[in-house]
């Protein structure tokens, strides 16, 4: 079978965690179907950066450059990876469900004229009929559906961060780099970005926490988050939110944790007042272990939890913290 | 200048939904309608129906039209974006249009857009929460050859053309494009208004103009999807939760600091 391609993404010109579990996706993957694995990556990366890339897995790595890429506007990140995947014929070409991934992956999908499926759990070849198969939950968790192709090469398939570990790097492994100047035409960038605005949040990023702390609905008001975030200071984590606390204007949207927010994989997710609906566990599922204080013993955030207390967040809260103070400090 | 826009919306089961009511028929792989639990209009979807208005209420827009494809509708959820202030609703009706895949609703959506013919801008939700795949927007900018801008969290008409605020999680993109274009909304635009009585009462005069798949010229071949749902089903979950139980909560609090140190764990 052809070869698989992983659209890369780089930050100050280093490899992103998500495109080495693309390339463990796609390394496991090709032990069915017996593909190359080749990996694209944009903008000024060196070669050791690259090599990188071929130790977690991959076989060739691809380095797209060109000025028209420097503004950063996804129609010429579109131009530039449709031009590689036009040249290698992939297979299968897999994203992350990261902000760039999400939108250039369906940008692809319909450029190419091919199918894709977003926000999957697993990836692999059905063993009955050989076809490439994959996973997503739908219904907001409710339900999962195996999605299948009925379309020529290549499947897109777009791929929930952190389901899969990077494989560790192997540096004795061989991999070959092609450097692909690619001379794109300026007009295909219709949209322009003008400015981009960060807003800073202090302390450890939410997505690389070991500890989260996320307060829901049921806190009732911004006030009790300052409590969260003793906590959170106390296990060297971080806070989060669900999506109603952010949408209320309780903390800024930079908090929320979820299928529209972010995704976190902590050792510990320590949930107050948060029902656990399925929207919100898209971002936190993947934790090592679920905590949670609720009210109602109904909640469907137990239904995930490794350990659960039902009472009122405003009793229980205090003394666990204060317990967990003493435990820390001794 | 004003401009006329177009927002696409989808009726969905309502995501409240309770999880003990969700069912799902093995036979046509689809989930069965609950009885009692009526569908919604796509909460992102009031979202972008919330940012046409907005621009409406700084005089920049002369109409804004609502529109929807789905296989049956129920009138009194799809009126909803007309009772919030929309001027018109138009609603694309065929039986196989829930077995449609986001390649071919845009396709039919496209069509749908191109047959209304007056518009500058397109709004639809960033994703529906059925199957959360935000393919749709991008789909129909595809088909009709125009700009995309996803996730906009504030969206401005200058002279030049759109001004897009794209939320990218630690902060927003500003990001213009030439009209026509389409915009996708997320929630971070802002809660949606309610209808007040007058648009209620105004919604309720406005007959819909319904459509059918002939009306907007389009043939089985248009419509032949690219993914096909093998299976659907109910996750099994097997985690077993342990319940901490203290004399009162206070010392539930007490006693599950001591059990997360027993495993280790903090």
């Amino acid at each position: 079978m052809p070869g698989i391609l992983v659209f890369g993404e780089c930050a100050d010109s280093q490899i992103l965690s998500i495109t080495y579990e693309l390339t463990a996706v796609a390394r496991r993957l090709s032990e069915s179907t017996g593909s190359e694995v080749a990996v694209s990556l944009m903008g000024e990366i060196e070669d050791d950066v690259a090599s990188g890339a071929i130790a977690h897995g991959a076989d060739k790595v691809f380095i797209l450059s060109d000025d028209v890429l420097h503004g950063g506007e996804l129609d010429a990140q579109l131009s530039a990876f449709e031009t590689v995947c036009k040249y290698y014929k992939p297979s299968v070409v897999l994203f992350g469900r990261t902000m760039g991934g999400r939108e250039l992956a369906p940008r692809l999908a319909f450029s190419l004229g091919v199918g894709l499926a977003q926000d999957c759990l697993d990836v692999y070849v059905d063993p009955t009929d050989s076809k490439i198969c994959a996973s997503r939950p739908v219904y907001g968790g409710n339900a999962m559906a195996k999605v299948k192709f009925s379309e020529s090469d290549p499947n897109v398939i777009v791929i929930r961060p952190k389901t899969t570990e990077p494989l560790l790097p192997d540096d004795t492994r061989e991999g070959e780099i092609d450097r692909v100047n690619l001379k794109l035409d300026p007009s295909v960038i219709k949209t322009k970005v003008i400015e981009t605005v960060l807003e800073s949040s202090e302390g450890i990023r939410l997505e690389d926490a070991k500890v989260v702390v996320a307060g829901g609905r049921g806190l009732g008001g911004p006030e009790p988050f300052d409590m969260l975030e003793d906590l959170a200071k106390v296990l060297g984590g971080a806070v989060g939110a669900s999506r109603a606390v952010c949408d209320a204007g309780w903390l800024d949207h930079a908090y929320q944790v979820g299928l529209t927010g972010k995704t976190v994989t902590p050792d510990l997710y320590i949930t107050v007042g948060i029902s656990g609906a399925s929207q919100h566990m898209a971002g936190c599922s993947s934790s090592k272990h679920i905590i949670a204080i609720n009210r109602d013993p109904e909640a469907n955030i137990f239904k995930t939890s490794s350990f659960g207390v039902v009472g009122d967040w405003k009793s229980v809260l205090p003394t666990f913290i204060e317990t967990v103070r003493e435990l820390v400090d001794s | 200048m004003t401009i006329d826009i177009i927002v696409c919306v989808k009726q969905v089961m309502d995501p409240e939904t309770p999880a003990s009511a969700f069912d799902i028929d093995p036979e046509s792989n689809k989930v069965v309608e609950v009885h009692g639990i009526p569908p919604v209009v796509n909460g992102f979807d009031e979202n972008a129906v919330e940012a046409a208005l907005r621009l409406k209420d700084d005089g920049h827009v002369g109409k804004i039209t609502v529109l929807a494809l789905g296989d049956h509708f129920v009138m009194d959820v799809m009126k909803k974006p007309l009772s919030m202030g929309a001027d018109e609703l138009v609603l694309v009706q065929d039986e196989s249009a829930s077995d449609l895949d986001p390649f071919a609703t845009s396709n039919a959506l496209a069509a749908a857009i191109e047959k209304i013919g007056r518009f500058d801008l397109i709004l639809c939700g960033r994703q529906a929460s059925d199957w959360d795949q935000a393919h749709v927007p991008i789909g129909i900018a595809h088909f009709l050859g125009l700009p995309v801008i996803s996730f906009g969290q504030n969206i401005e008409i200058s002279d030049e053309g759109v001004v897009v605020h794209r939320s990218i999680g630690d902060g927003y993109e500003v990001v213009g494009a030439p009209l026509p274009a389409v915009v996708s909304v997320t929630n971070e635009l802002g809660e949606p208004r309610y209808p007040n009585l007058r648009g209620i009462m105004q919604a309720s005069r406005k007959a819909p103009i319904i459509w059918s798949r002939e009306d907007i010229g389009l043939g089985n071949d248009d419509l032949s999807s690219k993914v096909y749902v093998e299976e659907l089903y109910i996750p099994v979950s097997e985690q077993t939760v342990e319940m901490i139980e203290g004399e009162d909560d206070e010392d539930s609090g007490r006693k599950l600091a001591l059990r997360l140190r027993e495993e280790k764990l903090i």
